[in-house]
């Protein structure tokens, strides 16, 4: 049956190396910015590393990580060789030409840029098309999903489709759509200039199509997460997924919810009026409810656990619990850091809070918490779940996997909450340079220093990952007992045929994209005089 | 075992889903487009349509209480973009170099002063033929430029752009002075970007010019009149922001190191 061993390993081991890279010039810039180094006197090599840090994070960690995960849990769930093997290589041939495309040029300074690409400044050619060959890539995964669904469905009639596909289906196609907007973008606005075509750009309507991805890739972000937690965790501390249904209902959720919502991240652009803002703070809102149902359901389930392996009580379970399970770690500092940075979320998305904050290093603090923090140290857990059936040997450091998570939990709060800090205190993001011997900046001298330490423990954490995948490698081949996805309390014997398919929220997420982005665009296309000078980025006389 | 339509108004999931999602849209329709708008009363909109305009973004025609704000100058007409002016060919360097005769006087026979004019010689077209421009339509003042530049084209202009940036840039002395705060990182307290963003070492940006070898008093003076405003046509207030908020020691470290560092 086993015919994506070698593919998923691809996938992942690209994916963290680019990590591992990234995580080094992720704590340069820190360091640098800091009290504790002199000033390098050259913010274009501060903004080059800033660049390839988030790009890589941003584009290149989650997506292999989402496509190899796809192609995994295709196989497992489905129990039936994958479809489409060759162009699944293809589609990581293609991510991993895009990457080397893209990182070339912001290494010789010729597309700093930062990864969210902020017209109308405009870089290289070759970025741009090494992003624009990332997503083709990835859309081929999008295409695999939908194709193998389709088919397994055509051969089991009337069968539910196993949930960890039908969530795997759900982040695909909510990416196919996401990515549509920074594809509209590069091709319609940025490319042309890039190319030498064009000399003006219409920077707003450029930061609306960006925002049409922008929030919804966070969601396409935590998808290998989300599934994590429904199908693996459950099953790895010993229990049993709390409600099938609800987990069908929370991603049919994230499909609908998460893409009209983009123009939070616009709330002080002119360009989009007051009225649109107002109703994807209200989507914002809704969104997460899947969340909440998934806090819930994965407590519920994590309870069941508890109570199995001998809990009573109304806390004795929590005590029951294997603590000692790197799954069980993983998935409580991963609640903790989503909770927080949920708690901090909700400021970001209010009209009238988010002034207080906005582009400050508030801002920077939010997404690494929820993004690099709760949704990347479940890609660990799920790496070393899944990497004795990769590799046919056996991960045996369960104390040097515990510390490396512990590591990247704690780290990443001694990281960020000075970040949110001196963003209250008004510290802006997006700057080279911090004169702190200025009495305005000294305030924020030691809150900065401790997120270099926070820094530098995760540079260590990071080490450990490295050292646990690598010693699984090379340890003595034995063969894993058959991969086994979580069990539901009720095992689905039959699904509404709404929760078995995806019509439907497709329908709707597209639905809510024409009514919530339909005019802003439209309006931005039609307004004239709107085009400015681009900026060219990294020329040298 | 065949599955139910999805899409049937019998299908409870179809039609309780589609009801829900176009419930929370009509009210967040309702609340954002008109209940907000018109709890905040503005005189810029009167009613319920000019709530909706306003709050879809529609961009309302000031009332005649507001005046426009115009400058009591001449302001820039030369809309600078990346790239412009690049391709040069030799017929008009060559018309150039003609042209330019009546230049070197000031800016030396091939576009280096020892006048404390600005050298010419290897600047970059986009910046010539803007600042003749300027001078031409008064958006910049020289009472000594303005007569020279009275009876030239726009074709004369990039004539004379192309010609001075084909020319030779002074050459680097190697003095090796390290860039001086100003320049490598600007004041951000102050809202001052660092010079070298835009004028060299660290970036350059379309418009800028190239300062490194220019005369250290044409480039103090210059600072000076940007923040005094006897020099305005910097069309966004970059360059006057900038001069206004340095400080004197600041002006004087950017105009020496790019003065003897070419």
């Amino acid at each position: 049956m086993w015919n994506s061993k070698r593919l998923i390993l691809a996938h992942f081991w690209f994916a963290f190396a680019g990590f591992g890279i990234a995580l080094l010039l992720g704590e340069w810039q820190m360091f640098i910015r800091s009290p504790l180094a002199a000033w390098i006197s050259d913010p274009d090599l501060y903004y080059r590393s800033v660049t390839a840090h988030g790009t890589t994070m941003a584009y290149v960690l989650p997506t292999l990580v989402a496509m190899g995960f796809g192609y995994f849990v295709t196989e497992q769930a489905l129990k039936r060789p994958m479809i489409g093997l060759h162009w699944a290589w293809l589609g990581w041939g293609l991510a991993v030409l895009g990457t080397i495309s893209a990182i070339v040029p912001v290494a010789l300074g010729r597309a700093s840029v930062l990864y969210t690409f902020y017209p109308p400044m405009v870089g290289n050619a070759f970025y741009y098309i090494g992003i624009v060959l990332v997503v083709l890539g990835s859309w081929i995964w999008v295409a695999l999903m939908a194709v193998n669904l389709y088919r397994w469905k055509r051969d089991n009639p009337g069968a539910p489709v196993p949930f960890p596909m039908f969530a795997t289906v759900a982040g695909a196609y909510l990416w196919g759509w996401t990515a549509v907007g920074a594809a509209l973008e590069l091709l319609f606005q940025i490319m042309p200039v890039a190319l030498g075509w064009r000399d003006t750009i219409d920077a707003g309507l450029a930061r609306v199509f960006f925002s049409w991805t922008l929030h919804a890739i966070v969601y396409f972000w935590l998808m290998p997460t989300y599934i994590a937690y429904y199908t693996i965790v459950p099953r790895a501390i010993g229990g049993r997924l709390f409600s099938d249904t609800m987990g069908r209902i929370a991603f049919a959720l994230f499909l609908v919810a998460a893409m009209p919502i983009g123009i939070h991240h616009a709330f002080e652009d002119p360009q989009v009026g007051a009225g649109f803002k107002y109703l994807h703070s209200v989507f914002t809102g809704v969104v997460a409810i899947p969340t909440l149902l998934t806090v819930f359901t994965i407590c519920a389930s994590v309870e069941i656990a508890g109570r199995l392996r001998g809990g009573r009580g109304v806390l004795g379970w929590l005590k029951a619990l294997p603590w000692l399970n790197p799954a069980m770690l993983g998935t409580a500092l991963s609640f903790v850091m989503l909770g927080f940075g949920g708690a901090g979320g909700l400021i970001n998305m209010s009209y009238q809070l988010d002034a207080t904050i906005h582009n400050t290093q508030w801002v920077t603090g939010h997404f690494h918490l929820i993004f690099a923090g709760a949704i990347v140290i479940m890609y660990f857990v799920i790496a070393y779940d899944i990497w004795p059936h990769l590799t046919g040997r056996a991960l045996g450091c369960f104390g040097l996997m515990r510390a490396q998570l512990w590591l990247w939990g704690i780290g990443m709060i001694v990281l960020t909450f000075p970040w949110h800090w001196v963003g209250i205190l008004g510290m802006p993001r997006r700057m080279a340079f911090y004169d702190y011997t200025n009495p305005a900046l000294a305030s924020l001298a030691m809150p900065v220093i401790m997120s270099v330490i926070g820094g530098a423990i995760l540079v260590v954490s990071g080490a450990l990952l490295f050292l646990v995948l690598l010693r699984g490698q090379f340890a003595p081949r034995s063969e894993p007992e058959a991969y086994r996805f979580s069990v539901a309390v009720r095992p689905p014997h039959r699904v509404p045929a709404a929760l078995n398919g995806m019509g439907l929220w497709v329908g709707l997420m597209i639905a809510l994209t024409i009514v919530n982005y339909g005019f802003p665009i439209a309006h931005a296309i039609a307004t004239p005089g709107t085009a400015v000078p681009a900026v060219m980025v990294g020329e040298r006389p | 075992m065949s599955e139910e339509r999805v899409a049937a108004l019998r299908n409870r999931w179809f039609t309780t889903s589609i009801g829900i999602t176009a419930a929370i849209t009509l009210v967040g329709f309702v609340v954002g487009f008109l209940w907000l708008p018109l709890s905040h009363p503005s005189d810029r909109f009167r009613g319920a349509w000019d709530a909706i305009c306003s709050a879809a973004g529609l961009l309302n025609k000031p009332s005649s209480s507001e005046q426009i704000v115009t400058a009591n100058y001449p302001t820039t007409r030369v809309e600078v973009i990346p790239h412009m002016l690049d391709s040069a060919d030799a017929v008009s360097i060559g018309r150039g170099a003609t042209l330019a005769l009546r230049c070197t006087m000031c800016h030396g026979a091939r576009g280096l002063s020892q006048a404390n004019s600005p050298n010419l010689a290897g600047q970059y077209p986009i910046v010539i033929y803007k600042q003749l421009m300027d001078f031409k339509t008064g958006a910049r003042g020289s009472a000594v430029m303005a007569p020279l530049v009275a009876d030239l084209t726009a074709s004369d202009m990039r004539d004379l752009a192309a010609y001075y940036a084909y020319l030779p840039r002074i050459t680097d002395s190697g003095t090796g002075r390290s860039m001086p705060r100003i320049v490598a990182s600007g004041a951000p307290l102050r809202g001052i970007a660092p010079c070298g963003a835009c004028h060299g070492e660290v970036g350059a940006k379309a418009g800028a010019a190239w300062l490194e070898g220019q005369p250290v008093a044409y480039l103090h003076t210059q600072l000076e009149a940007f923040a005094s405003n006897a020099r305005h046509n910097d069309i966004d207030e970059q360059m006057r922001n900038v001069a206004r908020a340095m400080t004197p020691q600041e002006i004087d470290a950017a105009s020496r190191y790019y003065a003897e560092h070419p």
